[in-house]
């Protein structure tokens, strides 16, 4: 380590000044998002435009930071809101403590519950970060509602669903590529995605482990 | 004679000298503070660079108001005084470090046609200089306004009745003090040559034609050539040391102290230390280009304007000096304080010495014409006298080693 091995440094920090810079100016210029961001939450309907949300308050139950908070009631029998016995009538989520963890989507029996790629939305008061049904609810054509304080971007709003749909709604692999899900107002039955074993839509069972897929149940 | 060696003063003319003095006082105050703004931009913008980012780009074009909105904020913030401090040190200490910082850029020349007219402009009919103020104690006035600046940030940390403000104050006491010795035998090295105290004298001195370079290319009369690079690099690091910039700044190392002596300050109070901190980087880069890089003194193309190159010059070695310390900030990881103590005591302190004594020994030499003989004779003794005083210094320091091992186990 010599005199000039420590001027080299010099040489170093030099030569930056000529490459390209990394930084990504934000508000103006954004990353891509990656497919399975958890942003904020949508309540999904039927084809029919049924709610899925049967109002089991199994997300509520699921929720580690208990921003959840459901009220089921029987279904006007004249005029149904969801196909079942009970709906959801009160739905909010509180997004001052919801930590986007996603459990609520792997627990909801009908996938009324998924998330959005949506993460730029802020509030002025602790009462607008509560989340009602209304603003919940996807719009008429499944997509969705683009509330005025939250800053959408153009293919947030699809792929909504994305996780539930990369293998069965029970996360067991041998569902791997098979349709379990139901369909969704403005998309139909939506198509599986590649599942977690890369590109191949259709691993090779004989590479599942018997003893391991034992571990799963 | 207040203002020193100026020929403003030998006229008789008051109410002129008054005014006159006063605008430069203004324009020398108002230069300062825009330049420490375009300064803190400057530092930002190239660090940034020098990092692969793009750094302040919204206020402003290129966000070169930054500095400003920054300034804007502090100005605005609650200004918060800790219980257990001080109160009238603690008030009183960022003005001890800005107030000197000010004073010093008075005694730098920044303008003026050195190469013909000595360095003298003429100001609304009257003869001047470009500087605010000549005094005939000159470079001296500068180690003593550093000095000053030492009692700012020592008693800042001190006053704040905090533990690690009072660190970073000791931090700041010990290694200014350490340093100012290097720095004042690296000046010394310079007067030698230049024979005066007066910062306008030391600029005039380097204007004049200088060394040839192996008898053909001519050579700027620099201090930098003449006394032979080593004291400038010692004033450099010695300097460098004496701003608390990287990789010297240990005085406020975040790592380790907060924010070192300002970590109890807010608001307006800190502000002034930060404009205090970069204010001294200007002032003391002024002061080496001033030292040993002549100066405004420059070729002058064009006659009649000759001032306007004499601050052109001036600007740009200043720019040069400025970009370094940038660099250097952007480059070097901080010293450990036994480094810094090890580089100030056992390699500034005793290279300038020597050196000085080279050069002491050169000029009397060349006064008194010595023959070869009497050359070999000197460089004989003075080898002998270097190679004791080495072998004695390396003793003391591997003594000091051992016995640190000692405690230690």
């Amino acid at each position: 380590m010599g005199v000039l091995d420590y001027l080299r440094g010099f040489r170093v920090t030099f030569d930056k000044l000529f490459e390209e810079r990394v930084t990504t100016e934000y508000p103006e210029e954004k990353s891509p998002k990656p497919d399975r961001l958890h942003g904020r939450h949508v309540l999904n309907r039927y084809e029919d435009g049924m709610e899925k949300c049967i109002g089991c308050e199994l997300c509520a139950g699921v929720c580690p930071a208990k921003c959840i908070y459901v009220r089921g009631q029987d279904n006007p029998l004249d005029e149904p809101v969801s196909p079942g016995e009970r709906f959801g009538y009160i739905y909010e989520i509180n997004y001052l403590r919801c930590i986007h963890c996603d459990l609520c989507v792997e627990a909801c029996p009908t996938q009324a519950i998924t998330e959005t790629k949506l993460f730029e939305f802020s509030f002025t008061n602790r009462s607008d970060a509560i989340y009602t049904k209304d603003e919940l609810l996807v719009g008429d054509d499944g997509l969705p509602q683009n509330l005025p304080w939250e800053d959408w971007r153009p293919g947030e709003d699809v792929a909504t669903s994305a996780w539930m749909r990369a293998t069965s709604p029970a996360g067991d692999a041998d569902y791997v590529g098979t349709v379990g899900w139901s369909g969704e107002l403005g998309y139909g039955v939506r198509a599986p995605e590649v599942g977690q074993f890369g590109e191949d839509p259709e691993p090779p069972a004989a590479e599942v482990d018997p003893v391991d897929e034992g571990g799963h149940h | 004679m207040l203002f020193g060696l100026d020929p403003l003063y030998l006229e008789d003319a008051w109410l002129a000298e008054l005014l006159i003095t006063v605008l430069k006082v203004v324009v020398a105050f108002a230069l300062l503070l825009v330049a420490v703004m375009l300064m803190i931009w400057f530092e930002r913008k190239l660090v940034s660079d020098m990092h692969n980012r793009i750094g302040p780009n919204m206020a402003g074009p290129w966000g070169i108001l930054q500095t400003l909105a920054d300034g804007v904020k502090l100005f605005f913030k609650e200004d918060l005084i800790p219980d257990k401090s001080d109160r009238f040190v603690f008030k009183l200490a960022p003005y001890l470090s800005l107030i000197p910082a000010f004073l010093v850029f008075a005694i730098v020349p920044i303008g003026g046609d050195f190469v013909n007219k000595a360095g003298v402009v003429r100001l609304f009919g009257h003869d001047t200089y470009l500087q605010v103020a000549d005094p005939h104690i000159g470079i001296l006035f500068f180690l003593a306004m550093s000095s000053m600046a030492v009692y700012g940030i020592m008693l800042a940390g001190w006053s704040s009745g905090s533990k690690y403000p009072l660190l970073g104050s000791v931090r700041a006491s010990a290694q200014m003090v350490s340093y100012e010795a290097a720095l004042g035998l690296a000046l010394v090295a310079v007067l030698l040559q230049s024979e005066s105290l007066s910062t306008h004298d030391i600029a005039l001195g380097q204007a004049a034609a200088g060394p040839e370079l192996l008898g053909v290319v001519p050579l700027p009369n620099w201090n930098l050539l003449v006394t032979g690079f080593v004291p400038f690099l010692v004033f450099l690091i010695a300097g460098t040391a004496e701003l608390n910039r990287p990789p010297f700044d240990l005085v406020e190392a975040e790592q380790e102290l907060v924010g070192g002596f300002h970590t109890e300050y807010s608001s307006i109070r800190f502000a002034l230390f930060f404009l205090a901190e970069f204010m001294n980087v200007i002032t003391m880069s002024a002061i080496i280009v001033t030292l040993f890089l002549g100066g405004p003194a420059g070729p002058v193309p064009i006659e009649g304007i000759g001032w306007a190159f004499g601050i052109l010059w001036f600007f740009l070695k200043l720019m040069l000096f400025l970009f370094f310390y940038v660099w250097l900030r952007a480059t070097l990881p901080r010293l450990r304080y036994d480094q810094l103590m090890d580089l100030g005591w056992k390699l500034l302190i005793p290279i300038s010495l020597a050196w000085l004594l080279f050069l002491a020994t050169r000029n009397i030499a060349n006064e008194y014409d010595w023959s070869a003989g009497q050359i070999v004779l000197a460089a004989g003794i003075g080898l002998g006298l270097l190679i004791i005083c080495t072998s004695l210094l390396m003793a003391a320091i591997s003594a000091g080693d051992a016995h640190e091992h000692e405690e230690v186990s």
